[in-house]
């Protein structure tokens, strides 16, 4: 690791500021970032911490019913503190890596870091979510843009990040055996408008909506309706750990699964 | 009733106290006044022409002591390799220069290019980011057999292609194994590969070099299973110190699994490094250079033919192996696929006709050598696994073949060179059955088939040959050492005794299980018998701990010992007694003479040879110290059944273990609970192997998962609650204590199952086309295989 400056500001305006100074970088909990500056892959000058600002932690329920959780906060704090408002979400946070990670690790970290294998973009894009920022809000459908990019600006913060709680819901997750990231991950979500069906691990491009299956599902809420649906091979992620055809094929194995879970 | 001390009570652990509160003394724990750090500069490319390295910048970067690159090693030798095979010609195999520092060229990712030693290990880091290199970089050679072709690069320019050895076991064999499968009724064959695996110890290599200008000794604190060897091979071969001015110290070792066996580059650096700069030098691997640098195992590719006769007994065996070495020869490297792989290429089996071929081959990869089981896996593997496949293929128990070709009568001369003292396979092997309810599968696989899961059985058996030896036969075989082992006992005036053992501990327990033995064999309390090891200062000259060999041949070298204190304690006792030695008892630490109720306590005979006023002093000398080596007359051969269940979910071919049986001879048993957890800990790797781990190369010779990102060990849900039996015992005909060792049979004896149950799990399915799948079962070579 390069020596660094460090930064821990008590607001948001105040880590604002801070991530304008020259080759400032944000860290939440740091389980992506400090591991690669631990290998010298990054070299920020300043590191600033964002698990200091009190607004930007825990979950609430705003005034119509979503789910809000503060871009700092724990996966073990959404784990227990979002189960009675939305259990499959507080599931996912309960199932990202191990009790150290998800005690370090934050929401808004993930989402920010974009990893194709993450959990968190599933859940984010399977409900529509909206993504707070210091400066605007960001529809889910508009804030992944692939692989470890997003529609972030540099230096904006994302403070909150708000979900639409859906009627019936599910997360499926077929682990890599190592890391035990999203070999697939496939989040599921039924609204009375229509479901949302959201995989992550699997694509060359990130986290994507599968549109078939959610218009067979918002037609027929089951497994047996997206039966005979697959995912085309192509744009899937092939590596050591399975063949682009394998995380296609677990596409629409999880997909069936997560419906289930959720009926 | 279990014993509740001594030679077979389940002592707790003494060690764990200190391992488990923080209180252990690592090599990395050491920190000496005026320590430097080194960083190594590594190559990040497998195969490359070094042509120019520029320190000059590196050399004037904040707190640099010095750098060094290959250059400052020429006057010193390369790093040794400790076993000599003779091929099938006759001729020694292809022997490469392995230097302490890449001269010419870089041979793998993570060969040592150069050194920075500084101040902070930051600093030393920091400069050798300002090292220039010039590098051409040259095709690598990754896989084997085109590693073999005419026009393949050279890993070693200097050497005639990329074949270490041709070897053959036994070349007398072959003319009769070939004509015993021309008149075979059946053959069966199977490829498969035995991949190649990182041993990941907990903690990674240390080496803390250190020199004393007043007595010019040098000192090395190393993480290492052997340090007398360590200090053999780098004080004689490397470095040309002697051993009088040598020390290897390898203090509390988190765990080895064999790659803490050989000598390495950076301990030697380290103590050269010392003593040129007057300063001790430290390094500690992290995690990634430990994928890059410690010698990794396994990485066989196989062929192996079963022939049958019409009444399905085996007639032959025929194998061509290519055994992968890396880019240079680990210490102990080419006998692992040689000696002790192919001379257990029979098993349990009396098969008549065996013929082992292995082609040992230089590749641009990290350098392969022993890990846990070291060539006996890779043996008991291939022929288990197709057994299996000929029990399928002629439509008979797979348990049964095995029971129909047991080997029963012992001693048994094989067709591969040794000899099998004793053991009961039939035993193992029923004990197996009473364990696993196997008249119940059928009703179980059906219930797993309601549930949507696809239930398979697994069953092998294997045998292994620990503590390797006589030292003459090995000598033969091409060993450039000897494989005995040492003890010394000292008795103190007030009766405790302190063992100073060649053995190494690493986390097998010999503190406890070796205090067991003496304490036994005195009729004394456990806590008086203090057990010392791994300090070559105050350890007899000894081979260290590997290949299951400690209780075996270290315990039986403190046997040797022992009881050469209590011959000469009975003299003592005698002479106290007033009465002939011939009488003299010894029974819970009480000298009695027979047939009388006179006594004396261990306490005053110990104290009576150190304040001898009373004494038979024309006889014998003052003191209670004594020194045994011991020098086994043949392996031992501890032997078993193992069985497994697992679960096969169908859309995802993810295999879900959930049962594991292992019944084992292992002779005599000292410690129960340690054996038990010797065991566990066995099979836990071996079920890595099976369905979790490998490192995997690119063509460019690239390691793609050198982290645990992309490695995947085995974690506590990836394994069942084990079932575990050691009843079965045919004592060691030849050890005083009858003893076999234990400590790799869980990684030789599990894979094989494994693979077993989950191909049973296919066929029982109805994928008939799936008679193998390489390992390791991963989800997707699983579904893959389920495809057709």
């Amino acid at each position: 690791m390069y020596n660094f400056d460090f930064a821990r500001p008590g607001s948001i305006d105040e880590a604002a500021t801070a991530l304008q100074g020259e080759e400032a970088q944000a860290l939440g909990g740091g389980q992506t970032l400090i591991p690669t500056m631990k290998q010298r892959l990054a070299a920020p000058a300043t590191l600033v911490s964002l698990t200091g600002i009190p607004e930007m932690q825990g979950v609430c329920l705003d005034d119509d019913g979503r789910v809000c959780i503060g871009g700092a906060t724990p996966h073990a704090v959404v784990e227990a503190e979002a189960a009675a408002h939305f259990p499959a979400l507080a599931a996912l946070a309960g199932r990202i890596g191990d009790p150290a990670v998800r005690n370090r690790g934050t929401i808004g970290g993930s989402l920010a870091n974009n990893d194709p294998s993450a959990c968190y973009p599933a859940a984010v894009l399977g409900t529509g979510a909206t993504i707070k920022t210091n400066t605007r809000d960001i529809a889910a459908d508009d804030f992944f843009e692939g692989m470890f990019t997003t529609a972030l600006h540099e230096g904006e913060i994302i403070t909150e990040v708000r979900f639409p709680v859906p009627e019936a819901a599910n997360y499926q997750k077929f682990v890599q055996p190592a890391s035990r990231f999203a070999l697939v991950g496939v989040f599921v979500a039924k609204y009375a408008d229509g479901v949302r069906v959201a995989v992550t691990g699997a694509s060359e491009d990130g986290v994507f909506r599968w549109s078939e299956a959610e218009a067979a599902l918002s037609a027929d809420f089951s497994a047996d309706a997206i039966a005979d649906l697959s995912v085309p091979a192509d744009d899937m992620i092939s590596d050591l750990h399975g063949s682009g055809a394998y995380r296609a094929h677990l596409v629409g194995v999880m997909t069936r699964r997560a419906v289930s879970a959720a009926t | 009733m279990p014993k509740d001390s001594g030679i077979g009570a389940s002592s707790k652990r003494r060690e764990d106290l200190r391992f488990l509160t923080g209180e252990g003394r690592y090599t990395d724990d050491i920190n000496l006044a005026g320590q430097a750090y080194v960083y190594f500069l590594r190559s990040d490319m497998a195969h490359a022409r070094i042509n120019r390295i520029d320190t000059s910048t590196a050399e004037n970067m904040p707190g640099v002591l010095r750098v060094f690159t290959g250059a400052d090693f020429e006057a010193v030798g390369g790093i040794p390799c400790g076993w000599q095979v003779t091929d099938r010609q006759g001729n020694p195999m292809q022997e490469p220069a392995h230097p302490v520092l890449a001269r010419g060229k870089a041979r793998h990712v993570g060969d040592p290019i150069a050194a920075v030693v500084a101040e902070t290990y930051a600093q030393a880091r920091n400069a050798a980011e300002a090292i220039e290199m010039d590098l051409d970089e040259l095709p690598a050679v990754v896989d084997m057999k085109a590693a073999l072709a005419d026009d393949a690069p050279k890993v070693h320019d200097e050497l005639d292609g990329n074949l270490c050895y041709d070897w053959g076991w036994i070349e007398d064999n072959k003319a009769a194994t070939d004509a015993a499968f021309e008149a075979a009724a059946h053959v069966t064959t199977l490829e498969l590969v035995n991949q190649r695996l990182v041993a990941n110890p907990m903690e990674p290599r240390v080496a803390v070099g250190d020199y004393a200008k007043h007595s010019d000794e040098s000192t090395l604190y190393t993480t290492s299973q052997n340090p007398h060897v360590i200090r053999l091979l780098m004080g004689a071969f490397v470095l040309g110190i002697p051993e009088h001015k040598l020390r290897v110290v390898a203090p509390d070792v988190g765990g080895g699994f064999g790659s803490k066996i050989f000598h390495y580059a950076e301990e030697a650096f380290c103590t050269f490094a010392a003593k040129q700069l007057r300063r001790p030098v430290k390094w500690t691997s992290t995690r990634s250079e430990a994928f890059i640098s410690d010698a990794h195992g396994r990485d066989h590719v196989t062929r192996i033919e079963l022939a049958l006769d019409a009444e399905n007994n085996f007639t032959a065996i025929r194998t061509e192996t290519y055994a992968n070495m890396g880019a240079y020869l680990s210490t102990f490297a080419p006998s692992v696929p040689t000696y002790l792989h192919g001379i257990l290429m029979a098993g349990n089996y009396k098969t008549p006709n065996i013929y082992v071929n292995v082609k040992a081959v230089f590749t641009n990869t990290v350098p392969v050598d022993a890990y846990r089981g070291a060539g006996r896996p890779e043996a008991t593997f291939q022929l288990e696994r197709v057994i299996d496949k000929a029990a399928r293929e002629l439509g008979v128990d797979p348990v049964e073949l095995r029971r129909q070709n047991f080997i029963t009568e012992f001693p048994y001369a094989t067709p591969v060179a040794v000899e099998y003292d004793t053991g009961d396979y039939n035993a193992t092997m029923d004990k197996l059955l009473e364990m696993i309810d196997r008249d119940g599968f059928e009703a179980r696989r059906a219930e797993s088939a309601r549930n949507g899961k696809l239930r398979g059985l697994g069953v092998n058996c294997y045998i292994e040959a620990c503590g390797i030896a006589p030292s003459a036969l090995v000598g033969q075989l091409g060993a450039r050492a000897g494989l005995y082992e040492s003890a010394t006992v000292r008795v103190n005036a007030t009766g405790g005794l302190v063992v100073m053992t060649g053995s190494h501990s690493h986390g097998q327990g010999h503190e406890t299980s070796f205090a067991q033995v003496v304490a036994d064999m005195i009729g004394i309390d456990e806590s008086m018998v203090e057990i010392v090891h791994g300090d070559t200062a105050n350890t007899p000259m000894g081979m260290g701990t590997y290949g299951s060999r400690s209780l075996a041949v270290g315990g039986s070298a403190m046997v040797r010992a022992t009881e050469k204190i209590i011959n000469k304690a009975k003299k003592i006792a005698a002479h106290l007694m007033e009465a002939s030695e011939a009488d003299i008892e010894l029974k819970e630490g009480q000298f009695s003479v027979a047939g009388t109720d006179k006594s004396v306590a261990w306490g005053d005979v110990t104290l009576a040879a150190y304040v001898p006023h009373n004494y038979p002093i024309e006889e014998i000398e003052p003191g209670l110290e004594e020194t045994a080596f011991y020098d086994p007359s043949n392996f031992t051969y501890p032997s078993g059944a193992y069985a497994c269940e697992v679960e096969v979910d169908p859309e995802t071919g993810k295999v879900q273990i959930l049962s594991f049986a292992a019944a084992d001879d292992f002779g005599n048993i000292v410690n129960p609970m340690i054996v038990d957890g010797q065991v566990h800990g066995g099979v836990a790797q071996g079920i890595g192997q099976a369905l979790l781990e490998q490192a995997v190369y690119d063509e460019n010779g690239q390691l793609v998962n050198a982290s645990y990102m992309d490695y995947t060990m085995p974690r506590a849900d990836d394994v069942p609650f084990y079932r575990v039996d050691h009843s079965c015992v045919t004592p060691c005909t030849h050890n005083p204590l009858g003893v076999k060792g234990c400590g790799e049979a869980g990684a030789i004896g599990s894979p094989p199952s494994v693979v077993n149950a989950v191909v049973d799990a296919l066929q029982r399915a109805g994928h008939t086309h799936v008679t193998h799948i390489d390992m390791p079962l991963s989800p997707s070579r699983v579904w893959q295989a389920m495809q057709g």
